[in-house]
């Protein structure tokens, strides 16, 4: 107990954690539908090899959520995608050390 | 971690997931369907305030405290919520006590299902798929791997967790531990002792 692990490796994976038990706690999905639709994906992602329990669960965590506010309409594929590349632009345009933001 | 060095001339881009939670959060937040804020309390929560240090808590309690254990083994809730130990992922707690006759082991074959407001937040291992499909088909082997030899006339159980189910592993309290106060009783209590694949540490002499 001496030397602890870090609790989250990545900041995403701490983001998308939060961002997953605070729409539970919203009641956007019980947490049964969660794991089943989270296993469904895992069992899907490791036909491409075994799962190490790192940055591959949270990709397979993160797949979930995608499809799960998709199929709720909360958050459509295409804005995703969207939203996702301007972010990208965001970052690419925004000198070293000053604090990124959507224009 | 990304590099730290300032001759970048712009900021340094996170890999693909990360922006793509970011957006799922900007739409979310934009929709008004969730609140910035309370996404960087769970995260404190979680990296400050939750961890394994809160089963070690209840493991103690029960080496000492025979009425305690007797409550936690038959109807744990209303005692973990009075400790401040009820929660998310926790609602249904059961508390399996490691025995000269049996060693008990947790997995979640599903996904990962793990008593969060006692453990806090799985270690990776737990989450591999050499865990999770192994543990169940040859328990003794994966033990030994963590350095856990059971002796063959002791009994391996391994709880198989659900979204509903969360289970606690009581390791045995280790010999010459009798004079301890329960806050060095704590310090050998580690998290994966609690998941069954340590055995709670030995007292320095």
């Amino acid at each position: 107990m001496s030397c602890p692990d870090p609790v989250f490796e990545a900041p995403w994976h701490a983001q998308l954690f939060a961002l997953t038990v605070h729409l539970h706690a919203q009641g956007t999905f019980d947490w049964p539908a969660w794991t089943e639709a989270f296993g469904a994906t895992l069992a899907e992602h490791r036909l491409s090899g075994d799962l190490n329990g790192g940055d591959d669960y949270f990709t397979a965590w993160l797949a979930t959520l995608e499809r799960l506010l998709d199929a709720n309409n909360m958050a459509p594929p295409a804005a995703v995608e969207a939203t996702r590349d301007a972010w990208k632009q965001a970052y690419l345009s925004t000198p070293h050390g000053d604090p990124v933001r959507l224009s | 971690m990304p590099h730290d060095t300032h001759d970048h001339p712009h900021a340094l881009l996170p890999p693909d997931p990360a922006l793509r939670v970011r957006a799922l959060e900007t739409i979310l937040t934009e929709k008004g369907l969730i609140d910035p804020a309370a996404l960087d309390e769970i995260i404190d929560t979680y990296e400050h305030k939750i961890g394994p240090q809160n089963g070690a808590k209840v493991v103690a309690k029960m080496w000492t405290d025979p009425a305690f254990r007797e409550a936690m083994l038959t109807d744990p809730m209303p005692l973990l919520d009075e400790m401040g130990f009820y929660g998310r992922q926790g609602e249904h707690m059961v508390i399996v006590e490691n025995t000269p006759q049996v060693h008990n082991v947790v997995v979640c074959t599903l996904c990962s299902c793990y008593p969060w407001p006692l453990l806090g937040i799985p270690p990776g291992w737990y989450k591999s798929d050499a865990y999770r499909a192994r543990v169940v088909r040859e328990p003794r082997a994966v033990l030994a791997e963590f350095g856990v030899t059971v002796p063959a006339d002791k009994k391996v159980r391994v709880w198989d967790s659900t979204a509903e189910i969360r289970y606690l592993v009581v390791p045995e309290r280790p010999a010459g531990t009798e004079g301890m106060t329960v806050a060095e009783l704590e310090k050998l209590v580690s998290r994966n002792s609690m998941i069954g694949t340590a055995l709670a540490t030995e007292p320095t002499t």
